[in-house]
């Protein structure tokens, strides 16, 4: 990146996948902070029975935004940072196979994101949570934009998810280095392969879903209106048809950051790769078959119930032989224990107690009790804040010596992990017993009689110790970047393509493509002359690049505002966004991406 | 093709295959799925609405039996217009380009006038939930019809003005994937609701 230009601008029109990644991350860090406070928010209402910090509707925004961000703004782009830094990394690939489309799909993200949070400025943030179950949702009772935000804000992010995928499943099939069999890529490559073939056939769901309710809401259709015929149990099928995929759009990068990661400090490959490898593509398999847990208290009758409670407690084995894997690679193994290993050991731990308590309410009877209780909310945390977002920050420590040539700083990571830890615990667990207390979802306050009081306090305390965790991190990664310890392009001494070039990488990665033998290339003396002899020496003429590009922001900028035109109501004020979009197509179809300068 | 399909992408692919085209063909997935959950939608509300015009009273089949066969046709016309481009013939893929696009232009033509037709008759899209689901349905249909139409302007201009060299070929093949994907997306659509009411 040092030859190379270093403005506000090149930031804007960079089409290289590596300045995306950061740019994914740093946002979705952006996001993390305010989705924090929300939650922050959330707790100190819930700190003591029937308090009066924020009124009711404030808390139904409050959670609505918070999970909106956190899996939408958060998760997901926090775990496309990483496809995009590392997947053309692992596989030997320049780029990703269409750099102005990733543009685009940062851009719109960008904008999705910034949509679907100006509702705080017009006070109409979303308030029908992250389900939006209808017919809560229609017009006659949530009369204000609240909803609109959401459905518009939520399709803006599901356009970017889509482009997304269709990147990387394209840039993985097509893009891998001479050798790079399939059965030879990296496990963080494999599972974006998954994740991404389960974002281009989801996200289309929740588009249709989104629409019909768009329509209900703009144009009086009635697809959820029970009056004229139509059935808002519909929205459940459809939203949760998307909705449980989701679920492993999110885990399932993390399961790849891991089995990435537990190697490399067990200096041991991983213990069964083609096993791991088919777990991972039964669970994106399977979590197609299993939406309708989520609906077990809408009455589907006990045919449909059992298959679903059948197919839950069968999805959860791919996920149990993952776990034995990772715990079997460990097994006999030199551990060393940096953040990045102790982020992983933490995922095994606390996303096995989330996946047990799945397990309980997987059985029909026993969901019917905790149907929107707390305890769901500590099932699910457990899964996503422990399971999910530690294995993105094992990520994070393991692979910020690649992108910015510096360590993260060790002692703080610890800090940073045993807060996090005791912090997550200390806030979700007690949810558990709370929810088993009756404690409801959703709700703004709760009676003393129901004698919750003790478990929500200690939440709240675990909240803010988990809050100050956060904050260590984010001063860690800025300290880090700053004045972080050098490292080579090996640091870890780990055994993958991307750990063969120099840290931070060249903007064109590989000065020549190598070629793979073997699955653990550099951990085999031989196979790593032969790759480092080509990856680390400096190109006598530098590989042409595509060149930067303003098409994806201005047509990212289309996107939103064909939206939010749709807000008007009128059905010709989106058509003026739309000939916009027309136009920039146009220009981006006609742009050449490899024109020389003055040519 | 695979030559010029070299020719088009000087860079070496795991696959051997065109990156565009892998691209493109993820992309048609993605929008099975979209046309599917419409598609869907439509069979649960079948028989739903509590207040008419129901289905019988206004769909018309031998009517758009007739747009259906000139959808169809246009595939053929898409199918020439690619061997035109790929034997380098400008005049051979201008005029077949240029019927896509009257074909096209007349199936958009046929439901612009179904649609004003229905409405006169009473069926709307907030009506009843069978106005809805029709509705909402056929027009992504025919937003995408539109969308291709435009494409096949944008191509056949190109063609006009010599620019779709045999080397090209990848660009209309691809136009073409889409061409036909909504044209099979149209069969089913006219299957489940025009043929099977």
């Amino acid at each position: 990146m040092s030859a190379h230009n270093n403005g506000i601008w090149s930031w804007i029109t960079t089409v290289d996948h590596k300045r995306i990644g950061v740019m994914y991350f740093v946002t979705a860090l952006v996001f993390f902070v305010i989705a924090g406070v929300e939650a922050l928010v959330i707790r100190i209402q819930l700190w003591r029975p029937e308090n009066d910090f924020i009124s009711a509707e404030t808390y139904s925004q409050m959670f609505t935004m918070h999970g909106t961000t956190m899996i939408f703004l958060v998760a997901m782009p926090m775990a496309v940072a990483f496809f995009n830094f590392i997947v053309p990394l692992q596989i030997g690939a320049r780029d990703v196979a269409f750099p102005r489309l990733n543009a685009l799909s940062y851009w719109t993200f960008l904008f999705g994101g910034i949509f679907l949070n100006s509702s705080f400025l017009f006070g109409a943030a979303p308030n029908t949570s992250w389900v939006a179950y209808a017919n809560l949702t229609s017009s006659q009772f949530s009369p204000g934009h609240n909803v609109d935000f959401w459905l518009l804000g939520l399709s803006i992010l599901g356009i970017s998810s889509i482009m997304g995928g269709v990147n990387f499943i394209t840039t993985i099939i097509n893009l891998r280095a001479p050798g790079m069999k399939l059965m030879r890529m990296p496990l963080f490559t494999w599972m974006t392969l998954v994740t991404s073939f389960i974002l281009v056939t989801a996200l289309p769901v929740l588009a249709v879903a989104l629409i019909l309710l768009a329509f209900d809401r703009f144009f009086g259709a009635n697809f959820y209106q029970p009056m004229a015929g139509g059935d808002p149990i519909l929205w459940q099928h459809l939203f949760w048809i998307f909705g449980h995929p989701e679920v492993y759009i999110l885990i399932l990068p993390s399961f790849g950051v891991i089995s990435d990661v537990i190697p490399t400090f067990s200096r041991k490959p991983l213990f069964g790769y083609p096993i791991v490898v088919y777990a991972g593509i039964m669970i994106g398999f399977l979590g197609w078959g299993v939406w309708s847990h989520h609906m077990f208290t809408t009455g589907l009758g006990p045919i449909a119930d059992a298959f679903f409670v059948a197919s839950t407690m069968i999805i959860a084995i791919p996920t149990g032989v993952k776990i034995c894997n990772w715990i079997a690679t460990m097994w006999g193994g030199q551990i060393r224990f940096t953040t990045a290993m102790l982020y992983c050991i933490g995922l095994l731990a606390i996303f096995t107690l989330g996946g047990l308590s799945g397990i309980m309410h997987a059985s029909a009877p026993i969901d019917l009790q905790q149907h929107d209780t707390h305890f769901v909310v500590a099932h699910f945390h457990y899964v996503v804040a422990g399971g999910v977002m530690m294995g993105l920050f094992a990520g994070l420590y393991y692979w910020f010596p690649k992108v910015t040539g510096r360590f993260m700083d060790e002692r703080l990571g610890k800090i940073n992990f045993w807060t996090y830890f005791v912090g997550f615990n200390l806030t979700f667990f007690p949810m558990h017993i709370s929810g088993i207390y009756g404690m409801p979802r959703r709700t703004w306050t709760y009676a003393a009689e129901l004698n919750i009081a003790l478990p929500n306090m200690l939440s709240t305390i675990g909240a803010f110790i988990f809050a100050l965790s956060a904050l260590i991190l984010v001063y860690t990664i800025i300290k880090s970047a700053i004045s972080g310890e050098p490292a080579g392009p090996n640091p870890w001494n780990a055994a993958t393509l991307e750990w063969s070039i120099p840290s931070p990488p060249p903007h064109y990665n590989f000065a020549e493509i190598p070629t793979v033998r073997s699955r653990e290339p550099l951990w085999r003396e031989e196979e790593r002359r032969e790759i480092e002899a080509v990856t680390l020496k400096v190109p006598d003429v530098e590989p042409v690049m595509p060149n930067s590009s303003y098409m994806p922001i201005l047509l990212a900028f289309g996107v939103a505002l064909t939206w939010g035109l749709v807000m008007t109501g009128k059905w010709w004020a989106p058509v003026i966004g739309l000939s916009y979009v027309g136009v920039c197509i146009l220009m981006w179809a006609f742009e050449d991406p490899f024109a020389r300068k003055g040519a | 093709m695979s030559d010029t399909a070299v020719a088009e992408d000087h860079h070496y692919t795991a696959t051997g295959l065109p990156t565009w085209k892998v691209g493109f063909w993820t992309f048609l997935g993605s929008e099975c799925l979209f046309f599917a959950s419409l598609i869907s939608t439509y069979m649960v509300y079948k028989g739903a609405s509590t207040t008419g015009p129901f289905p019988a009273d206004v769909l018309n089949i031998p009517l758009t039996s007739v747009s259906t066969f000139v959808l169809l046709m246009s595939s053929l016309a898409m199918v020439l217009a690619l061997d035109g481009v790929r034997r380098g013939d400008k005049r051979l893929a201008s005029f077949w380009l240029a019927m896509v696009i009257v074909l096209g232009g007349t199936f958009l033509g046929f439901q612009v006038y179904e649609f004003t037709h229905f409405v006169h008759e009473g069926l709307t899209i907030s009506g009843n939930v069978f106005g809805s689901s029709f509705f909402v349905l056929t027009g992504f249909h025919g937003a995408h019809v539109t969308v291709g139409v435009i494409w096949m302007t944008v191509l056949f201009i190109m063609s006009l003005r010599g620019k779709l060299t045999p080397a090209e070929a990848l660009k209309v093949e691809i136009a073409g994937l889409y061409w036909h994907f909504v044209d099979i997306v149209w069969i089913v659509i006219f299957t489940l609701i025009y043929l099977l009411q």
